[in-house]
């Protein structure tokens, strides 16, 4: 049989009674450990026969990015510090995917904790892009977005972002990638990157397949305060809805001369197809767009210096031999060994701006100023159902170009997604074109709890590539 | 950012940090703070600091028992563990 199907193909036939899965999964794992080999996108298989449970998505293959929990596998965020994890318990996201008979076949490759836009920052396997292997699948969940542009068999990716950490890669890899509204989505069991910013979403190869795992693992948990208590819509409807009157912005500040002219181009020649089925636009300003990224990096490195500070070589993960060190010893060796690089340097940073005397300048005027992007967004949303832009300002870079790039140089790179995912909003990202012949993105952004709008505009996009 | 900051920061941090690593972060930290200098002309006046994106209600669980993990699972992840308990650096 083959099998070259979507998920909602596969789940409709599995729920027929008509996949037999040994023969399915032995093929399925065939391609994964091949596409693995050749790409380095997962950083454990999990090739356990799989228990099939009837439900939404009966024996569905499911990826899952490495920071977030999966009860008996392992589970490392992409670090050495929690080399050997293995979580005795699931996050809410997975536990809600399993119960509906999803299948972890594994975990994903990630810059660690989510530190960077490119997945060069991984303690494990680099992973390469399918679609030219001496560029990059973006990142953070460049594994995520590299399987789902590699295989060609049903799959879901599950993912999360902190500041682009799923646009990203999908604009890379020229896949879809969603990015729920805070709190949509349980975060209990994600380990933290920076816990005002993080998100669970999903990827996949249609807007379709990410609304199937978003449509599950959305609603309100009590194991997570943060979590929204709101009654979830059918997101898989949403895909189907017409775009008719759908009122459209267009922000110059994310079509800035720091934008390759071809990508904003390609964008241009979207909207006007958007228009030709019925949308409107217009262009709007955002004009806090220049600080987004001192306010996003100042707030996601206070975060993360407090949130990666119970990984100290005590209780899991890494851990030696205290060999008569005191606390302040053995933890600072056992962070300065087991943490990367940009992991350090963010810590750094991050503790520096929360100190005495800098607070103020750098941590609380961060917090203020994503008020004032929160309120900007605000307003075009009063008057637009959804901004539209370029994902990335570029196309998936090479290897040998982002070697050569400075911390300053890399972080502007999330210009475009840094100020959606300070405020929170959902967004998603949808291919939209060929630039270099590599795939360029199209981003769509709502006002909080408006996923259905983005889920129909997106997809009406991708129906038109 | 001076050497001297760096070296307080990292043990504020608890990093043990080598010499190379302490010269490069030097660096980068320099001009990492000086290109988010675009943030001293933004006006906050009056404007209140957002902790969280979407508004958090205090959720508070049922007050009944639940199950949690057993002792043999919370030790399950580390090799530093002695009678039942975890067992950790001395701290006086």
């Amino acid at each position: 049989m083959k099998y070259e199907m979507t998920p909602a193909q596969f789940i409709a036939v599995s729920n027929n009674g008509n996949i037999n899965y040994d023969d399915f999964y032995q093929k399925f794992f065939e391609k994964l450990k091949e596409a693995d080999k050749k790409y380095n996108l997962l950083i454990t298989i999990n090739d356990k026969k799989p228990k099939i449970n009837p439900g939404k998505l009966t024996a569905l293959p499911l990826s899952v990015k490495d920071c977030i929990c999966t009860q008996n596998i392992k589970t490392t965020a992409g670090s050495k510090i929690l080399e050997n994890y293995i979580p005795p318990f699931d996050a809410t996201a997975i536990k809600k995917l399993k119960e509906q008979g999803g299948v972890i076949v594994g975990k994903t490759a990630q810059d660690e904790f989510g530190h960077g836009t490119f997945s060069t920052n991984c303690a494990y396997k680099i992973p390469k892009n399918p679609l030219d292997p001496t560029r990059s699948c973006g990142g953070s969940s460049g594994g995520a977005g590299g399987l789902i542009a590699a295989l060609d068999m049903p799959h879901i990716a599950i993912a999360e972002s902190t500041g682009g950490s799923i646009s990203a890669p999908a604009a890379f890899t020229g896949t879809v990638g969603i990015t729920p509204t805070y709190g949509r989505v349980s975060r209990y069991g994600l380990i933290d990157y920076a816990n005002s910013l993080d998100k669970i979403g999903a990827m996949g190869k249609t807007v379709e397949d990410a609304a199937i795992a978003l449509n599950i693992m959305a609603g309100h948990d009590p194991m997570d305060e943060t979590s929204i208590n709101e009654k979830v819509p059918n997101f898989l409807a949403a895909t189907k809805k017409d775009i008719k009157g759908m009122k459209l912005g267009v922000p110059k500040e994310y079509f800035s001369d720091k934008i390759d002219d071809k990508i904003k181009n390609i964008i241009w020649d979207k909207i006007k197809q958007l228009e030709s089925l019925g949308a409107t636009y217009e262009k709007c300003s955002l004009p806090t767009t220049k600080y987004t990224i001192p306010s996003y990096y100042i707030i996601a490195m206070c975060e993360t210096s407090t949130n990666l500070a119970k990984f100290c070589g005590m209780r899991y993960g890494a851990s030696e031999d205290l060999k008569g060190r005191d606390f302040n010893e053995y933890f600072s060796d056992m962070r300065g060994k087991y943490l990367g690089e940009e992991a350090k340097r963010r810590i750094i940073l991050g503790t520096y701006a929360r100190m005495a005397g800098y607070r103020d300048q750098y941590y609380l005027k961060a917090m203020k100023v994503r008020t004032l992007i929160i309120n900007d967004y605000k307003k075009a949303f009063k008057k637009y159902d959804c901004l539209v832009s370029p994902t990335m300002p570029f196309v998936a870079p090479k290897f040998k170009d982002i070697e050569k790039l400075t911390p300053v140089e890399n972080y502007f790179a999330d210009i475009l997604t840094a100020g959606p995912n300070l405020a929170g909003i959902p967004m998603i990202s949808v291919p939209a074109g060929t630039h270099q012949s590599m795939p360029v993105g199209m981003h769509i952004l709502a006002d909080h709890m408006h996923e259905e709008k983005i889920l129909k505009l997106a997809d009406a996009t991708h129906k038109t590539y | 950012m001076k050497q001297n900051i760096v070296d307080k920061v990292a043990s504020v941090a608890k990093i043990s940090l080598t010499a190379a690593e302490k010269n490069k972060f030097e660096k980068d930290i320099k001009n990492i703070l000086d290109s988010f200098k675009d943030l001293d002309s933004a006006t906050v006046t009056g404007i209140k600091p957002t902790f969280q994106p979407v508004e958090a209600k205090t959720a508070l669980r049922e007050d009944k028992e639940e199950s949690c993990l057993t002792q043999k699972e919370s030790l399950a992840n580390t090799a530093l563990n002695e009678k039942g308990f975890f067992k950790g650096p001395k701290a006086i």
